[in-house]
């Protein structure tokens, strides 16, 4: 606790708000994506937006894994856990994302045998635990989490263990930034880059935001200081005219990246001509499947999923709060027809989702509360 | 121009929150039983409307009717922990302190219980030889009798082990004046003791998660806390809950939407013991929301606070009471945060369950 206690302490936050403040120039608004859901969290999370002036204004990216999947994509996977001897496991998270006929937790209520794991290596143990049953895990998440999906597979080959399956959801954190880099309602200053799928990846695989689309990143931790941190290395890279992609989360995030996990990844997945994203549509060569050397572990290919792509329902503006477009609030449908209990759109699902974040965690009339 | 229309938004959604809610599933989830917005949802929206009585309407800890003369509470409360023991505690001491909590709470005096078992067929007698042990040994420990009980047994699979239900009956005493609608702007809010130890130590125990940890459950009669704070403050204090299922947030939000007013909260004045909060760090749980067993929370006037502070602190098991917050005007119905980083942030009810069958 003493590790991270020393990255909470408000006595330097205050000090790096003043070295923020220096850096602003009084006319010019500075918009910064956190591109990562667990930057939106930890922002709310500790009412970081309250500390920073007026003109910083934090827009939430494309970052979160459950945010970013697609409804048919859900239907998919209620239609597994469905599947005859089949007990499907999942993250928390997923289980109130809504498809069009319900929820995970929905399938539960009606009969379906899904639980919660916190590691792909949960969903191991409960297959060698239990062989006479099929268990299905979900894999979603960016490079972040693929590793540790792409290892339990290595073990459940190693294992000879043939009940496992794995419906692979993973996605890729370049293909998404290019989309909204390239888009026209493109407006951001500087990115806050994700320390976690950095700490895998490296560092050097953002350099091509600075390189081909001349905004900076710094890659940062996830506690209060780590992002007050992050904001005021990103303002200095713009009072400098530098733009580069720098590293705050040097604890955990290195240049190259982690060789180990890299090959893991590259055994067990391949990439996917194209996948859905949630509000961003088709991006091609954005998603991870199973390779073919791990066919027999793939449950998409054991059992067959509906595959159709639904549209998001029509009131529904997640797309536009994904690409930065709309602030969580500004959506027609936020705190009032969706919410975190009765969720219409994946943004208000995942406490790493912007919407459920503001709607948890800031939502109040601001400057009126004095403590 | 910004920010106003988020003044509007979140002007509207705290009306649509302050409204009565629907209930519109079509099946009961676990997110019912959690203690946060689906249960809320399920009792305004189905339950109330169904029984209709304006003793219920209250949604306090204990309902209250005149016999002889005397206000006498009545409570209820049913127990399916899992696992059934725990580090400090067990189903049957539970089962006799969450029921003479939620006398306490209502200002009563606990005077007498009932016991109704749900066993499930296979079930050890040694287990059950325990438990009821248990129960004996909270009861005579609350100082309150098992007067009356019952027994059912169900076929191997209906249930999970053992079920425990009550019910209790108390004494209102005559200095109490608090009610869950009754906390006033200005009021000091107090915790009885440190928060989050019951549910981390029931989910250490259930080793789903490889953690260990050295936390014992907070479970114990908080009568005597009730007493001492009855005694220091009397009619200036305002309002009391135990803070269970849902934990500590939930029930400050709880009382804020029944009184109307809203609470500010020092994340940092919050006691929490070390071991508990690291163990909810790892998990990425906040410790507020975890349920507690033997500690409530009191709302009271400014005048009286410290008064009481120091009272609560001399009882045996609250030594670590601290004032944490106070009830505001602005912002009714909402709780809000100054968090240890010194920014502030909002603190709802929880929309889904991280931790199913604590109690």
């Amino acid at each position: 606790m003493k590790l991270v206690s020393e990255f909470r302490d408000a006595e330097l936050g205050r000090a790096l708000r003043h070295e923020i403040l220096a850096l602003i120039e009084p006319d010019r608004e500075y918009r910064l994506m956190e591109i990562c859901g667990g930057h939106t969290h930890t922002i709310y999370r500790y009412g970081i937006d309250e500390l920073l002036p007026e003109q910083v204004r934090l827009i939430h990216g494309p970052g979160c894994p459950v945010c970013v999947l697609p409804m048919g994509r859900v239907d998919d996977a209620v239609a597994l856990a469905c599947e005859q001897d089949v007990i499907f496991t999942c993250f928390g998270d997923m289980l109130r994302v809504p498809g069009s006929d319900g929820s995970l937790l929905d399938a539960r209520a009606r009969g379906a045998d899904v639980r919660v794991v916190y590691s792909p290596l949960d969903a191991l143990a409960l297959a060698r635990r239990t062989p006479e049953r099929q268990i299905v895990f979900l894999a979603i998440g960016f490079e972040t989490t693929a590793p540790s999906t792409a290892l339990t597979l290595l073990r459940a080959r190693a294992e000879g263990i043939t009940n496992l399956s794995c419906m692979c959801s993973h996605v890729l954190i370049e293909p998404p930034l290019r989309a909204l880099l390239d888009s026209p309602e493109m407006t951001i200053d500087g990115f806050i880059g994700p320390g976690h799928v950095a700490s895998v990846i490296g560092a050097d695989a953002f350099a091509f935001i600075p390189r081909e689309y001349g905004r900076g990143i710094v890659v940062s931790g996830f506690e209060p200081l780590d992002v007050l941190q992050s904001i005021q290395m990103l303002l200095a890279q713009l009072a400098q005219g530098r733009c580069e992609a720098e590293i705050q989360y040097s604890r955990a995030v290195s240049r190259e990246g982690n060789r180990r996990a890299h090959d893991a990844m590259e055994e067990v997945f391949q990439v996917r001509e194209s996948f859905e994203w949630r509000g961003l549509g088709e991006i091609p060569l954005s998603g991870l499947a199973i390779s073919e050397a791990y066919a027999e572990l793939d449950a998409e290919r054991r059992w067959s999923v509906p595959g159709r792509r639904v549209a998001d329902p029509v009131e529904c503006q997640c797309g536009e709060v994904l690409r930065g477009v709309l602030r969580p609030w500004e959506c027609r449908v936020f705190g009032t027809a969706c919410t975190p209990e009765r969720p219409i759109g994946t943004c208000m699902v995942s406490p790493e989702g912007a919407c459920a974040a503001y709607y948890s965690f800031g939502r109040y009339r601001r400057g009126e509360v004095q403590a | 121009m910004r920010a106003r229309s988020e003044q509007l938004i979140t002007a509207i959604v705290s009306g649509a929150r302050s409204r009565r809610s629907r209930f519109r599933e079509e099946r009961i989830t676990m997110a019912h039983g959690a203690g946060g917005k689906a249960s809320q949802s399920l009792i305004e929206g189905l339950l109330l409307p169904a029984l209709a009585d304006e003793q219920l309407e209250r949604l306090a800890d204990a309902g209250t009717i005149e016999l002889a003369g005397r206000l006498a509470a009545l409570t209820s409360d049913s127990f399916v922990v899992k696992p059934i023991s725990f580090p400090g505690g067990s189903i049957g001491t539970l089962a006799v302190n969450g029921t003479v909590n939620d006398l306490a709470v209502s200002g009563a005096r606990p005077l007498a219980m009932t016991l109704s078992l749900i066993l499930e067929e296979g079930l050890e007698a040694s287990v059950l030889g325990e438990e009821i042990e248990a129960v004996a040994r909270a009861a005579r420990h609350a100082g309150v009798r098992v007067i009356a009980g019952d027994t059912k047994v169900v076929e191997r699979g209906q249930a999970d082990r053992m079920y425990i239900c009550t019910s209790g009956l108390g004494l209102v005493d005559e200095r109490c004046r608090a009610s869950p609608s009754a906390l006033q702007a200005g009021d000091l809010i107090a915790v009885s003791g440190p928060v989050g130890a019951h549910g981390t130590a029931v989910m250490l125990a259930r080793e789903q998660f490889a953690l260990e940890g050295d936390i014992e459950s907070d479970t114990c009669s908080l009568w005597p806390a009730v007493d001492a704070l009855l005694e220091s403050a009397g009619g200036e204090l305002h309002g009391m809950r135990d803070a269970t299922r849902g934990g500590l947030a939930s029930v400050l939000n709880e009382l804020a939407r029944a009184s109307g007013v809203g609470v500010l909260v020092r994340e940092r004045d919050v006691p929490v013991l070390e071991p508990v909060a690291g163990a909810c760090e790892l998990l990425g749980i906040d410790p507020m929301y975890v349920a507690n067993e033997g500690v409530l929370a009191a709302f009271i006037a400014p005048a009286a606070a410290e008064r009481a502070l120091g009272a609560l602190r001399s009882v045996p098991g609250c030594e670590q009471a601290a004032l944490i917050g106070e009830v505001t005007a602005a912002e009714p119905g909402m709780v809000l945060v100054e968090t240890s980083f010194g920014g502030r942030r909002v603190m709802d009810l929880l929309a889904g369950d991280p931790l199913p069958r604590i109690c």
